[in-house]
């Protein structure tokens, strides 16, 4: 059987793609070489417990039949309803560092009200930066990169204020280190700070098996265990793709999710057409589970973004981890109609993607153990010190996020050098996902859709 | 289809695109985005459910007769005339 088109990756981009492409009965196969969905967006379940990977919080959060904005356009194209994600906002997150703390919620002037207390001298400046960021169209496709830092210095002068807002956008979606790209910088500014952070009560697992239903009603295929091992290709355009086990299946585009490095090696493995380095941010996380839910111990927040220096380090450190800085998460701290099942608080902060990747096998959990306590002692300088409620632990490593994904570096946030357009050096090979450049999870099945409509529904 | 049909399919179309919007108002002379929030991968999608439902091509430069809801239903009215409404 021949496909209008083959998806590389059961991610969300892929999947958005997906949804898009089998809606209007274009012949569409999901290849996954993972066992489940996902990408770095999944889920499993461990000692009788469901976990999430990657979803701390969906970004870009609106209420209930907003007409505007992100989220409604990808419900909109991917036909669903606010329902099927039954989105519930956070409650309050805070960015936390020496002597200054600023919280926001999903309500833009609570953070204007705190900037405007914390920094006086700076609050005139950070209204025209906003002015600035909205008249800023980041979804433009033929953008130029610009650094963020840059533009920003030209409307705050005060380096803390800096980099207490850089600091969320950084870790939540910066590929490169220490400055962003300033269409990057206005996507999550308005994705966290304009619009804020939800999510669902069941956890990712809820959109994406509501993407996979609704792909599938639509007639598409999507295969697990089926990962792409090669690109054949000719005269410039690609014809079909070979699968690990050796099967061939042809297509008329291909589509691919798995990053621009990757996506050029599966084009040629030794020779790739052009030269694209891969990411190396990555993190580590610890993920404790508590015998009550966090607020009983007087931690609230929904999210703590903090660093321990005024000066906010955003690069591939040197040590297996970088104690210096992290993320506090608590799913149980959004406005739920009734609590979650147990207390949860995960902890991530940046890793050394090498190290983790060339550690010996009978060393892996060990070492793992071994910066899970680090990063949890470090983690309790901002917040109650939960350790005597653990009952259990899981860790991730960059390690584990290349199986998930298979990006080289178990890079997060994909190649420094995004491909916007999402057109590669074969006429028929589109790139979506990460590497395209929408980032979160609102941003890649925006990606997914975008890409789709663009080079595969004309 | 008459107009009065044809009219009634792109109120459906509509519906399905954007379900959060109140079209019971709608002003047939007046463009659709100024009555309500279309985009333009919105709109792109009122030429692909028409194709999808009744395998009618809309050539790009046809597209400003769509601004409207009077211009559409003039524009797809000979077009779709011999065409039954539960195609």
């Amino acid at each position: 059987m021949k496909y209008d088109t083959v998806i590389i990756g059961a991610g969300m981009s892929g999947l958005s793609a997906g949804v898009r492409l089998a809606y209007y009965e274009k012949k569409v196969c999901i290849l996954e070489r993972h066992t489940t969905i996902g990408g770095l967006n999944s889920f499993y379940r461990l000692r009788r417990r469901n976990y999430d990977v990657g979803l701390h919080a969906i970004t870009n959060y609106a209420e209930p039949g907003t007409k505007q904005g992100p989220l409604s356009k990808l419900l909109r194209q991917l036909r669903l309803t606010w329902e099927d994600f039954d989105l519930r906002p956070q409650l309050r997150s805070s960015i936390v560092f020496p002597d200054c703390t600023l919280f926001f919620t999903n309500q833009f002037n609570f953070l204007t009200e705190q900037i405007a207390a914390a920094f006086p001298a700076q609050i005139d400046g950070f209204r025209r930066l906003v002015h600035r960021i909205a008249d800023h169209d980041a979804l433009n496709l033929e953008r130029t990169v610009v650094s963020a830092r840059q533009v920003v210095s030209e409307y705050i002068r005060d380096p803390l204020l800096v980099d207490m807002l850089f600091c969320p956008l950084m870790f939540y979606g910066s590929a490169t280190p220490q400055d962003m790209d300033f269409n990057q910088f206005v996507i999550m500014f308005k994705s966290i700070f304009h619009e804020g952070f939800g999510r669902p009560f069941d956890g990712i697992r809820l959109i994406l098996k509501k993407l996979v239903k609704h792909f599938r009603s639509f007639g598409g295929d999507l295969r697990l265990r089926a990962g792409v091992s090669q690109i054949q290709h000719r005269d410039g355009r690609a014809t079909c793709v070979t699968l690990d086990d050796g099967t061939q299946i042809e297509a008329d585009n291909v589509l691919s999710s798995a990053g621009v490095a990757e996506t050029l090696r599966l084009i040629d493995p030794d020779n790739p057409p052009v030269k694209a380095p891969p990411g190396d941010i990555s993190f580590v996380e610890s993920i404790s589970v508590l015998d009550c839910p966090p607020a009983e111990l007087g931690h609230r927040d929904t999210i703590v973004f903090y660093s321990d220096s005024p000066q906010f380090h955003y690069q591939r450190p040197e040590t297996p981890v970088d104690l210096r800085s992290g993320i506090i998460c608590s799913p149980n701290n959004f406005d739920y109609a009734e609590p979650l099942e147990d207390g949860r608080i995960r902890i991530t902060a940046l890793a050394n993607p090498h190290y983790w990747m060339s550690l010996p096998d009978d060393q892996y959990a060990a070492e793992k153990q071994r910066w899970n306590d680090r990063i949890v002692a470090s983690a309790v300088q901002h917040m109650p010190d939960f350790r005597g409620r653990v009952i259990d632990t899981d860790v991730f490593t960059p390690r584990t996020i290349r199986r998930f994904t298979g990006h080289l570096n178990g890079c997060v946030y994909g190649a420094p050098e995004k491909w916007v357009n999402g057109q590669t050096p074969l006429s028929n090979l589109f790139l979506c996902g990460t590497d395209q450049g929408f980032l979160g999870i609102v941003g890649a099945m925006l990606s997914g859709i975008t890409i789709a409509n663009r080079h595969l529904l004309k | 289809m008459t107009a009065d049909q044809i009219r009634q399919v792109i109120l459906d179309i509509l519906e399905r695109i954007a379900p959060d919007e109140d079209l019971s108002g709608l002003d047939d002379a007046r463009p659709f985005r100024e009555q309500m929030e279309l985009d333009s991968m919105d709109f792109l999608d009122i030429v692909m459910e028409l194709r999808k439902m009744y395998r009618i091509q809309i050539p790009e430069e046809d597209y400003p007769n769509l601004n409207t809801m009077a211009g559409t239903v003039a524009y797809l009215l000979p077009r779709l005339k011999d065409v039954p409404v539960s195609a």
